[in-house]
Formats: C-alpha cells, structure tokens, sequence
C-alpha cells in the first residue's frame, strides 16, 4: 500500500453556520487522474481552497503524499509540489506570456527572491520558459501582453501557468469553462499532455470531457461525497442520477 | 479627582468627536473602497464655513447650515471628480482624495489666509456649566457632548430603522448586490459620501471654536482619524467607535500625568536627566495613537472589530 | 530542435532592440551629464541640478513602491530622513577622527543606503502584512509617530535645529575635496547614474518581476510558490535604501539635516513627483523629479499660489493622464510616427488649445484671488494688463476663457467619440 499523493480525511469547512464541506474522506493515488463534479454550489471551488492551503480547515486533514498540508501557507504547499490554476482566469494581465509563463517558472529553479542577478541570467530559466509555451501552444504569443489574449488563450496560460513549476499534483478547476467545442478539444488534449504521469484532480462541468479524461470519478453533492467510483460505475449509479436530475445530463456510454 | 472626572469627560467628547470623523470615513470605506485622504480637509471646511455663516448671521444656523453645504461640496467632488477616477481602482481614488486635501487646504490658505481665524465659542454657551474641587468645566464642552450624542442617535436610527439604511447597511457586506436590486448604485455613493462629508463638516463647525480654526487643522486631525479607522477594524463601525473613544480617553488621560519615565521605571535605574528618562507621559500624548497603531499591527493585525485580516 | 531554438530566438528581444532600449537611454543620460559642466553652469544652477540629482533617486526609490509594487506610501520621507541622519552623524565621526577619520565623505551614500534599508527592514515587517490602502494608512500613522517621535530625541535628530556638519573633512577621493560646487556636481552625478543603473536592473531580476507579479495579482503568487508579504518586504527594504541614499547625497550637499525632512511634506512631494512624471514607466519619476524640482524653484518666485498649482496639476494627471507626463510623451512620440498622424495632431491640437484657454482663465484667477486676500491691494499685472477683483473686466477675463476652453474640449471629447462610428 503506497501513500496516496492526496488524502482528504473528514474533512470539514464551515461559514459561519453554513456547513460548505461536510465530511470529505477522499484519497487519489499517484498518477490518478481524478475528476471531482457535482452541481452548482455543491462545494467544489470550497474544496480545492482548502486542499490548495487558500481557506483552513473548519476540522479534518488534508495531506501530500502523507505529509500534513492543512493550515499550511498556499506558498509553501506549492513548493511542496502541489499547484493548481483558477475557475476565473488569475493570470499576470500587465505581463507578457512569457513573463507569466516565467514567474511561475522561477521558483521551481530555485531562483528565490533573488535581486542581485538578472532574471535572464538562469540558462535554465529561459529554457523552461519556451518548453512550457511551447508545450501550451502559446509560443506564437510570447510577446502579447496577456490581458489582450482571447479568453481561450487566456485559460491556456492559466494551465501553462499551473504547470510551470514542475509540480506533480495538480488541481484543476474548470479549466474548459466558456469554451467553445474545438476550444475545449484543444484544453483536453493540453490537459492529457500536461498531466502524463501526474496526478490530477479536476473540476468539471462538461460531462464529455470528465468521462473522457478521468480514471476516477467522485460525485460531490451538498458538500458531501456521494459516490466515488470509475467513470463506468458512476454512470450507473442510481444516487448520482437522482442527484443530477434536472441539472445535466449525463452522456449515455458512446461507441 | 477632578482631574479624572475631567480626563473622563474630555475623552469622551474627544472620543465621539473622533467618531463623527471615522464614521463618515468609515461608511465611504465599506460602501466605495475609497479611502477619504481628504475626509479631514472636510472637517476642516465646516469650522471655516461655520466662522463665515456665523460672521453673517449666528452660530445656530451655522451649527445647520454649514455641515450640509460640506455635504453638497462632498457630494459634488463625488460626482464630478472621484467618479471618473473610480475606473482607474481604488489606490487611483486614494491618490485623488489626496491631492483634494492638498487642493482644500491652499484654497483655504488664499480665501482665509494662512493665520487662524477668530471662531468663537457662541456668547450663550460661554459659561461654566458645573464646578467640581474648585475648576469648572465649560458649558460650550457639554453642548459638544449633547450634539455628539444626537449624531450618534440620529446615525443609528438612520441606518437601522429607515429604508436607506438598511440599503447602505447591505452595500455595506454585499457592495455588487445592491445593484441587482434595482437602486441607483452611483446615487446612492454620491449620497453616502455627501453624508459622510456632512458629519466630517459638523465635527468641524463644534470642535473649530475650541481648537484652532487655521488651514493646518486637517493635516493634525487627517492621519489620528486613520489610526482609529485601522485600529477599531476596517470597515467596522462598532470598531470605529470603541476605538475613537479609546484614543480620546487616552490622550486625555495622558495629557494629565506629568510623571516621567525616569518616574515610572525608577526601578531600572534610568535617570532623569537622560534623554529617555525625561520623557514625560504628557508629552506622549500626541504620539500616543500612532504608537497604538503599531502596536496593535504586531499583535491584532486585524484590529479591534475587524472581521478578517484584509 | 536546433529548428525551435530558432525560434525562440527570433521572439527574444534582439540584441539590436535590446541595446536601443535597454542601454542606449543611459549612455545618452551618462553623456549629459559628462557635457553639463563644460557649459560653466552658475551656482544656482548647481544647486539647481544637485536638488534634482537627490530627488531623481528619491523619486526612483519610490517608484519602486508605487509603480511596480503597487504599495503607496504616504511616509517615503522617513527612511530618507534616516538615511540621511545616519550620514550627518557620520560627517561628525570623520570629523572627530579616530576609525572615522579614515572615511572618504564621497562614500558616505552607501551609509545613507545601509540607514534607510535597515529601518525599512525593521518597520516593513509590520507594515508589508497589508497591501493597497491598508498599507498607505499605515504608513502615515508610522510616519506620524516617527516625525513626532523625532523631537523628543535631541541627541539623534537635533530638535528644531537639526543636526549640521563639514562635508570637507576626511581623506580626498579622485581628487575631490567636496568644497566647491563643482567637486559636489562629480559627487552628484556618480550616484545618481549609479543608482538609476541599480534601480534599472533591479526591474530585471527575479525580485523585480515577482514584485509587478504581487502588485497585479497577490493572490495567483502565493500559488506559484512565493510569500507575497516576503516580496513586499523585500521590495520596501530595497526601496528603503535608495531613498536612505538619497538622504546621505542630501545630507552631504546641504551639510544639515532637520526633523522636518522626515515630515509628511517631504513624502507627499515625492509621492506628487513620481505620480505626475509617470509611475508605469521606470523614466516616469526621473522626469517628474527633473520637472517639479525645476517648477519648485523658478515658480515660487513668480507666484505665492505655486502650491496651488502644483495640486492642480496633480489633480488633473490623477484624473486625465494617470500615466503622466511620461506618459503623455511617449503617447506624443508614438503618435507622430503612427499611421494617422495628421489627424491625431489636428486633435491634439484642438485640445492644446482648450487647455490653455482653461489655464489663462484660471491662473488670472488664482493670481487676482492671491493678491485680493493678501489684503495689499495690489493688482495682477501680466504683460502691461491691470486685474483688480473689483473689476469686471477682470471677471470676464476670467470666465470667457474658462468657458471657451472648456467648450473647445468637449467638441474635441465628442468627436473622439464618434470617430470609431
């Protein structure tokens, strides 16, 4: 039995008297590709606050590769190897591409909060820099300011942003939100290349793309896991199905 | 022991004067994101228009008049300046207010000159109210107190039992859904500012005549108001309150002991005729609030009332 | 691969680029600076230029909070005042001789960098927790307790009299005996081309780009794995050592130091300075510190309403050009070599003229208002023309102006508005 690389264990967090997160024991092991869904304002963006270091824990643990991460400082959660991008695009907008791309690089390379060398002086840097543009597809816009990205651009550098630490576990949260289809084709292809040998977890509301990339599903409904299970069995389960009706529909098993 | 009493009753006074200034600023806080930089040159406008209309006419319609003709200034700078810079964000805002009180106070310079003017206490209030041990405590000091206290009175009502209050109170926690509900959002701003303008002027119109009315007045009362608004808690209006008479109360007190450190840590051996020892706590007093605000960064960064830290 | 590295080559600035921007502005700036002192300029004019040098730093170093670490600051002035203090005090040490004794005063600066840096250290620690207004609030509030604070330490600040001392003494270095304005110019120019340099390529290292990185976006750094109050605190270290230095250049060119330069004045002038020059450009502050200073000494012999002005100004550059001058100049220079030049010009033309109407109209009424309350009875007499207030003519002077101007520049706002149409 290896230790998950994310383990969630009763965790709670309320606002006030509302009870956001109720009780979530979850566990995604290494390498899984987990997709959290659920319907609107069941606590899903809640959930990655918490697992991400930005909200603490009412009660409950979250841990990284069995170290203890719960009212740890988002900062150093990151450096410990877990990063994730924003629902609403959070991205550098008076920078360049390459500029966000490259602070989100620098601290991975050990680059700290160095103010004696130039931030082109780091071979390294630089070269890490153009892999992840290139690997986001977003070489052709290095030099574009990112506030003047079309959105689909933007949602790009938000992941290539995500991604550009190195970090192993990364947390997702509706990364193809407002896309068009051969938009979010593209996020998926970017999202499956990105993540190869990574663990992921994601929030979804597009049905086709959850089925399509997880390995693992948990249905999350009132702040409460109601079933976790791979895609197939999820399909069928009977309580997700009373929980999405009248929400969405869930795609019928394709050929 | 009447020094007490009167420490007593002048921080309290001071106290609530300090609220009249941290309410208003902190109503324009919550409600726009702005920070009034100039929120005391307001103050300060209303003892100057209150020595004007008193000059004209008498000191009871200046004590009317004058915090609302600060009101409609407030109200027009909202709509014709702040307004436009809104877009720009909050530190934009911030950067207006400030060149407004720098603005305020050389108008104020040319129109009155740069030497105080003679704002008196009105005839009819200028008696002793009571004498307690032998000194009396000025009736003028106790009409300060009675208009403190209605304004406090009149603030809560308004804000807790009409209408626009309890649309101000949910702009307050909710600023974007107030909008949703169908009102006039940039009115409402405009009026809140106004308002908060208007309280700032009448604390001028009371407090001018007993302080000094000259063009550096709001530089002394502008930053001891922030210190009250950052160490009751941003955006806190319970917070405001029991930190303006927590440093009232302070400086007043203060002002009273003559002790010096060479008095108090006698047992350190400091000496009174080194330079720290020398120092005494009356000369504290006008550092005192300052000193308040830091501390109160190290320890409680969120302040007295506040909610989160920000 | 060879294939790609090509291209990313061909993203990269290229070297030609790289020197245009990035190298040519400060040899131009360096040979100014070597050519100004071939035209004998008289001492006004040194004392002139050396005021700027100091606030050139001074404005820089502030910059480095407002513009790309988007912390305002109300207090800048305090870590100046330390800066400087440190530097008075050690003029007295070479003075008395000892250790000191062997300290050139042309080093002193890097005291000045070392007094402010260390008390931004100890004061940033607090107050670097809260960003955006929080933080300006709390740097007021410091600054007032320092200010305060300063009069009751006699032996530190000097009371009212402030602290005075001989920049003469101690060992000569390149042949500068630190007397003669001339030898104060060298002094000058050294450390204000070596700290715009510094400041400059502070802008390119790590720190310097997580420091725009925290100003546009705390929140998405903290997920990138850096402490953004770490980087403010940094940030405010840093930029509390360039105007530390700036205090020690200041202290060696006026060779006293009062209380008074710890003042909120001192750090709303340089906070005026920085914004009007342009806070979004690194040149921005270099000529709002150039303009001001010139502005503040040539105008306050013209008018007693130079302070007025200068709000006013500030004013309507928060209001309409909220990237300054700097700003303006560049938009200018852009604009000319763009496609549409003649029609920009026309416009900018229009405008041009509805603002100076607006000025005439104004600045006779703030110079008649000044003289009227002076109660000398004196009248505004530009150009052979006589105002008084009692006059209508001068009210009509006034007014028609104001009103002509503003009207020129609504028609020129209209029609900026149906142009995309």
């Amino acid at each position: 039995m290896t230790t998950p690389a994310l383990s969630l264990k009763n965790l709670c967090k309320s606002f006030g008297p509302a009870k956001i997160i109720n009780d979530v024991t979850l566990d995604v092991a290494k390498g899984e590709r987990h997709a959290i869904i659920g319907p609107n304002g069941a606590g899903k963006s809640t959930l990655f606050n918490l697992i991400s270091g930005l909200y603490t824990p009412t009660s409950g643990t979250v841990s990284l590769n069995g170290t203890l991460i719960s009212g740890v400082a988002p900062y150093e959660i990151n450096r410990m190897g877990l990063s994730r991008s924003f629902q609403v695009s959070n991205i550098f907008s008076n920078m360049t591409v390459r500029e966000n791309v490259r602070c989100g690089v620098l601290h991975s390379l050990g680059q700290g909060y160095s103010f004696w060398k130039s931030v082109t002086s780091s071979k390294e840097v630089q070269e890490k820099t153009w892999e992840v543009l290139e690997h986001c597809s977003l070489l052709d816009k290095a030099n574009t300011p990112a506030a003047l990205l079309p959105y689909a651009d933007q949602r790009a550098l938000e992941i290539a942003i995500t991604i550009a630490g190195g970090a192993e576990v990364i947390l997702l949260d509706e990364p193809t939100a407002g896309m068009s289809h051969s938009e979010t084709d593209r996020a998926v292809e970017l999202i499956r290349k990105s993540t190869e040998g990574k663990t992921l977890l994601i929030v979804e509301h597009d049905m086709g793309v959850i089925f399509d990339l997880a390995d693992r599903i948990s249905v999350l409904v009132y702040g409460e896991i109601i079933a976790s299970a791979p895609p197939s069995e999820i399909r069928g389960d009977p309580k997700v199905r009373e929980a999405y009706l009248g929400d969405e529909a869930l795609p019928e098993e394709t050929a | 022991m009447e020094t007490i009493v009167f420490a007593l009753l002048n921080g309290v006074i001071y106290g609530l004067l300090l609220f009249m200034l941290s309410s208003g600023l902190t109503l324009i806080f919550s409600m726009m994101g702005v920070l009034n930089f100039a929120h005391a040159s307001f103050y300060m406008l209303g003892a100057y228009f209150a020595y004007t209309i008193m000059g004209a006419t008498s000191f009871w319609l200046a004590l009317f008049i004058a915090p609302i003709l600060v009101g409609l200034v407030g109200a027009v700078v909202e709509r014709y300046g702040l307004r436009k810079v809104h877009a720009n964000g909050h530190v934009a805002e911030l950067l207006f207010t400030f060149g407004l009180a720098y603005l305020i106070e050389e108008i104020v310079k040319i129109v009155y000159g740069k030497t105080a003017v003679d704002y008196k206490i009105p005839s009819l209030l200028d008696f002793p109210a009571f004498t307690i041990y032998g000194a009396s405590f000025p009736a003028y000091r106790m009409f300060m107190l009675f208009i403190a206290i209605g304004m406090l009175v009149g603030l809560w009502f308004l804000l807790k039992k009409t209408r626009a209050g309890l649309i101000i109170q949910a702009a307050l926690t909710h600023p974007h859904m107030v909008g949703h509900l169908g009102h006039n959002v940039p009115l409402i701003f405009m009026t809140v500012f106004g308002i908060g303008c208007a309280l700032a002027g009448l604390a001028g119109v009371i407090a001018g005549n007993i302080f000094v009315t000259d063009p550096a007045m709001a530089v002394l009362m502008g930053p001891i108001v922030f210190v009250v608004v950052v160490v009751g808690g941003i955006g806190s209006l319970e917070g405001a309150f029991l930190a303006s008479i927590l440093i009232g109360l302070l400086q007043n007190f203060a002002v009273g002991i003559s002790a010096s450190f060479a008095d108090i840590f006698w047992f350190t051996g400091l000496s009174p005729t080194s330079e720290i020892g020398d120092i005494t706590v009356s000369s504290l007093a006008p550092v005192l609030p300052f000193l308040l605000l830091v501390l109160m960064l190290i320890f409680r960064p969120r302040g007295l009332m506040g909610e989160q830290e920000l | 691969m060879s294939d790609v590295s090509q291209t990313h080559a061909s993203l990269a600035p290229s070297s030609a680029q790289k020197f245009r921007q990035r190298f040519l502005p400060f040899l131009v700036f360096g040979a100014i600076l070597l050519l100004i002192p071939m035209t004998d300029p008289s001492r006004t004019m040194y004392a002139l230029m050396h005021q700027m040098a100091i606030y050139i730093v001074f404005a820089l170093a502030y910059n480095m909070l407002l513009g790309k670490g988007g912390m305002l600051s109300f207090g800048h002035a305090v870590y100046f005042g330390f800066g400087g203090y440190l530097c008075m005090h050690a003029m007295n040490w070479i003075d008395d001789g000892g250790v000191w004794g062997a300290f050139p005063t042309f080093f002193l600066p890097v005291l000045g960098f070392v007094g402010g840096a260390v008390s931004a250290v100890v004061i940033g620690s607090f107050s670097t927790k809260r960003s955006g207004t929080t933080f300006a609030m709390i740097s007021l509030g410091v600054a007032e307790l320092i200010f305060a604070g300063a009069f009751m330490f006699d032996s530190l600040f000097g009371g009212e009299q402030g602290i005075s001392g001989d920049r003469m003494n101690g060992p000569e270095v390149f042949g500068l005996s630190m007397g003669p304005q001339s030898d104060i110019y060298w002094f000058m120019a050294f450390w204000t081309i070596l700290s715009v340099i510094a400041m400059y390529a502070f802008t390119r290292t790590p720190l310097g780009r997580l420091s725009e990185a925290v100003r546009d976006n705390p929140q998405r750094v903290e997920f990138i794995g850096y402490n953004p109050q770490r980087v403010r605190w940094l940030v405010f270290s840093i930029s509390g050592g360039f105007a530390g230095l700036a205090g020690g250049m200041s202290a060696v060119n006026y060779e006293i130091f009062t209380p008074e330069a710890l003042s909120l004045i001192p750090s709303g002038f340089v906070l005026i300075m920085a914004y009007v020059g342009g806070i979004t450009y690194f040149a921005g502050p270099i000529m709002g510190a150039v303009l001001l200073t010139y502005m503040s000494s040539m105008m306050s012999d013209f008018t007693e309403a130079w302070l007025l002005y200068l709000g006013l100004m500030f004013v309507l550059i928060v209001m309409y050009a909220p990237r300054g001058i700097a700003g303006i100049v560049f938009g200018f220079w852009d604009g000319i070599r763009g496609a549409n030049s003649a029609e920009l010009l026309r416009k900018w033309s229009v405008q041009l003229l509805g603002c100076l109407l607006m000025l005439i109209g104004l600045i006779i009424l703030v110079e008649v208002s000044v003289r009227w309350s002076n109660g000398w009875g004196e009248a505004f007499e530009p150009f052979g023309l006589h105002f008084t207030h009692a006059d209508i003519v001068t009210w009509i002077a006034i007014f028609v102006p104001i009103v002509a101007g503003g009207y020129v520049l609504r028609l020129a706002t209209r029609e900026k508005e149906e142009m995309p149409a």
